[in-house]
């Protein structure tokens, strides 16, 4: 509740910021902000890239979540996207297996190369001690070379070097019954996955004795080792998991929004998956509605630029200033604190300090 | 008669709770003025009250006669209040200088004026006679020297009323005596302390007068020299309390514990522990008494399986544990008290609910298939809080953190014995706990050892040891000095031991 509270000013505050930048660039912030809106959500096409521009954020957000709530800092998003995606692009254009077994054996193709990746920087971690964040790091960029090594060399697409075969429609995720609903919108069933993966992680977090575990784990290592748990195996598990749910995010992108994978570009959503988790408080559903957010920012922001004269990196702009402000909820918390004293009329605040041993 | 301080009538509520409840203290100029209650009793929140940290509901403040709001802690520093926390609050890479000045640094022109506050520093410790080393770096200091230097940095804010919450708590009885000096040192330089404590003994030592407090209030003030100890421990508790632990004479049965020749290395990658053997039967408290850091952690850890054993053999009931993992020797009936209750005792950001089973949540009733159920787990840690008197804001969704040292201590208490273990290893468990406490502490260990189980005493206090052991291990750099029985024995000849003097008489 609190935190749904502090992440919903912290919005309010970087959109608050965003329109005084377009006043100082000389437009009006409401005609900015309504056609940022219009461009996201005004027809049902629109409303569909939207939802599938938020699609893998869900995706990388619920990694990085997850990893999270165990200690771990999964900065490796994007790397495992990429290995994901390139599993299921291969498996595409490798094997003729029927509609429903392709798609099948693409989501799981990409699930375990994304765990895969992940694996490693676990794997260190618990033998090694070897910091997540270096090794996902590096991992990043041995997945960027990897693809930059197998794409030409053999999924080369028709006319370019530089990107795999194109899928055809059939071996997408994208199906006829949305893509009409929608209008004619690239939106796909990656956007349920996206839902069963929210379902399935807010699930495990909060409901089982391995959500229980994970959590104990990422609080105090040392107390999870004293009741008996096993404490490396538990980071190797997060970070299988969290890399499964990259991986899959990497075959909403490629095989999903897009029909290729281009080399020479790591995935931003891997990066922007580190925000969304910050914005949706590390829980699931927190996560979801953050994604969403993120989604509408991104892809109503070309339609404003078209419209008026502000330049689309305002977009970057307002979440960088969103996820500031969420980073330093404190802030907000201690606002909130005041106004809720001078409300009671009655100075029941101060700081809230530990307890010692009295 | 003059008053440094005032605090009359002073009311603080906390969601859920009330922590003070019309309590009043007064501090004369020139006295160590103790402030004594039991655990979560509204000690700290009373002084937390009066440095500025919290606001109370009803009550005045007067210092000096004159009535003040202390709105935070810098306030209540302009006024010449300083306080040191229980948990230290220094920056552990940053010289003693840096620490004490951080926040006042003085200038000169534009860049920091160290070499004058260091001088300062070196007067002002000379003076008080702390015997402080300005330029030494924080990490590399014992505690009780930071402690000091948590004195100094009021000292060298002008502070002439020094709040010292549980100083003594952390330190050696050596570093005991040296604080005791140097706080009679800042009597007779006209500055006043309240010392918050639950410990009799230092009261009887050192204090002048004596305020109690009892769940939150204020029960009276005392002249600590016309009162005794067991009248201040009743004033404290509510009822009469026994400092003499009751117990029959064991009756040692089967060998539950059996450690054959162990060694074990410590942190510094040496053995710590050599060559080890001992028994633990059941029905029987065995404890290890020792000198800090000779040995005692390495051999907990072995047996918990926290720490690999160099060679030797553990075993349970006859079955060897010595290469099992942790969650096998518990469920073989080990149950183990940890030393430091914040870093292994307790997930402090998990609810009472989550920490009570914190072993045995994979266990029916507690989940099924992987599921937690919660309605299970609650039913039992609210059985836990309830037995064992563990108090909090919100009862059993309370999270750890929020709870006071000694209710955490007995919540880790409450859930080991819950456990029922066959053999029970309890290290220091009753560290931080006041008389009442300790007391309810000595009678359930006692009568876990009554039902026929086996106890592993591992204390520093010389005193629990000897009152609750039946067979007393004394252990010295690393090795078995010797066995004792505790009703044979008495302080000297263990102190000796645990020096290291050998004893020709053996059993």
């Amino acid at each position: 509740m609190r935190n749904t509270i502090v992440s919903l000013i912290s919005i309010i505050l970087g959109l608050v910021a965003g329109g005084i930048l377009m006043l100082f660039i000389g437009s009006n912030p409401i005609e900015g902000y309504s056609y940022l809106l219009q461009g996201a959500l005004k027809n049902l096409e629109r409303i569909g890239n939207t939802l599938a521009t938020a699609t893998p954020l869900v995706f990388t957000g619920l990694s990085v979540a997850f990893a999270f709530r165990t200690g771990l800092f999964n900065i490796g998003a994007s790397g495992q996207m990429l290995v994901g995606g390139l599993a299921a692009t291969a498996v595409a254009l490798t094997f003729d297996f029927s509609r429903p077994i392709l798609l099948l054996v693409m989501v799981l193709a990409g699930l375990v190369a994304g765990a895969l990746w992940a694996f490693v920087p676990g794997l260190l971690k618990a033998k090694f001690n070897v910091h997540e964040v270096v090794s996902t790091i590096m991992m990043n960029w041995i997945a960027y070379w990897t693809i930059y090594y197998i794409v030409p060399g053999y999924f080369k697409g028709e006319f370019l070097e530089t990107e795999s075969k194109k899928l055809a429609e059939s071996e997408t995720l994208r199906t006829p019954f949305l893509t009409n609903m929608f209008d004619g919108s690239y939106i796909n069933l990656g956007l349920f996955l996206a839902v069963i993966a929210v379902i399935i992680i807010a699930f495990i977090i909060d409901k089982t004795t391995l959500g229980f575990e994970l959590k104990a784990v990422g609080f105090n290592r040392f107390a999870a080792e004293y009741a008996g748990m096993k404490v490396n195996r538990n980071i190797i598990l997060s970070m299988l998991i969290s890399g499964a749910l990259a991986g899959v995010g990497g075959v909403a992108l490629y095989t999903g929004n897009a029909s290729s994978i281009q080399i020479g570009i790591l995935p931003a959503q891997g990066y922007d998956g580190i925000a969304v988790a910050l914005l949706g408080a590390n829980h699931p559903v927190g996560v979801f509605f953050a994604a969403v957010l993120f989604g509408i920012l991104y892809s109503g922001t070309g339609f404003m630029n078209a419209m008026t004269e502000i330049p689309p990196e305002l977009a970057n702009t307002i979440i960088a200033i969103i996820i500031y402000f969420a980073a330093t909820s404190v802030m907000i918390e201690r606002l909130l604190n005041k106004f809720k004293a001078r409300k009671s009329n009655k100075d029941k605040s101060g700081p809230v300090v530990e307890k010692g041993d009295s | 008669m003059s008053y440094v301080v005032e605090m009359l009538n002073i009311r603080k509520e906390f969601p859920g709770i009330v922590a003070n409840d019309n309590v009043t203290l007064t501090l004369k100029k020139g006295e160590i003025h103790a402030l004594l209650g039991e655990n979560g009793a509204g000690k700290s929140t009373l002084m937390g009250v009066l440095f500025g940290m919290y606001q109370p509901e009803r009550g005045v403040i007067k210092v000096n006669g004159q009535e003040v709001k202390i709105t935070n802690p810098n306030v209540a520093n302009r006024l010449g209040i300083g306080m040191v926390h229980q948990h230290f609050k220094l920056v552990e890479n940053f010289t003693v200088t840096e620490n004490i000045i951080l926040g006042s640094e003085p200038l000169k022109g534009m860049v920091l004026d160290i070499d004058k506050a260091a001088k300062r520093i070196e007067e002002l410790s000379k003076h008080y006679g702390l015997n402080v080393d300005p330029h030494a770096k924080i990490e590399d200091i014992s505690v009780g020297m930071q402690q000091r230097v948590e004195i100094l940095k009021m000292l060298y804010r002008e502070a002439d009323v020094l709040i010292l919450d549980e100083p003594t708590a952390v330190l050696t009885p050596a570093e005991i005596d040296e604080l005791m000096k140097i706080m009679r040192n800042l009597i007779n330089e006209g500055k006043s302390i309240i010392i918050i404590t639950h410990k009799l003994k230092e009261i009887k030592a050192v204090a002048d007068r004596c305020t109690v407090i009892r769940r939150g209030k204020g029960i009276g003030t005392v002249n600590v020299k016309e009162t005794s100890e067991a009248s201040l421990a009743e004033m404290m508790v509510g009822r009469h309390v026994s400092f003499k632990v009751d117990k029959k004479e064991s009756t040692p049965g089967e060998v539950v514990l059996k450690i054959d020749s162990l060694s074990v290395k410590n942190n510094r990658k040496v053995m710590g522990l050599k060559d080890f053997s001992l028994e633990v039967r059941a029905g029987e408290i065995v404890g290890i008494a020792g000198v800090e850091g000779n040995g005692q952690t390495e051999l907990v850890e072995a047996i918990t399986g926290l720490r690999k054993a160099e060679s030797g053999t553990i075993l349970i009931s006859g079955e060897e544990i010595t290469n099992l993992p942790i969650r096998q020797r518990n469920e073989k009936g080990i149950s183990h008290i940890p030393e430091d209750r914040q870093k292994r005792g307790l997930v402090l950001d998990y609810s009472l609910v989550s920490n009570m089973v914190l072993q045995i949540y994979n266990k029916q009733p507690f989940s099924k298939r992987g599921l937690l159920n919660y309605s299970a787990m609650k039913a039992y840690a609210q059985n836990i809080i309830t037995n064992f008197d563990v108090r909090s804001g919100e009862g059993a969704a309370s999270i750890a953190r929020t709870l006071s040292g000694g209710n955490q201590q007995k919540a880790i208490i409450g859930r080991e014995l819950e456990l029922d273990p066959k053999l029970l290893i309890a290290v220091q468990p009753t560290r931080g706990l006041d008389v009442g406490s300790i007391e309810y502490i000595h009678k359930r260990i006692i009568e876990h050892r009554d039902k026929g189980n086996a106890v592993l005493l591992i204390s520093l206090e010389l005193d629990e040891v000897l009152q609750l052991s039946d067979r007393i291990a004394i252990v010295n750099n690393g090795e078995l000095v010797g066995e004792v029985i505790a009703s044979e024995t008495n302080e000297n000849e263990v102190g000796l031991m645990m020096a290291g003097v050998a004893k020709e008489r053996s059993i």
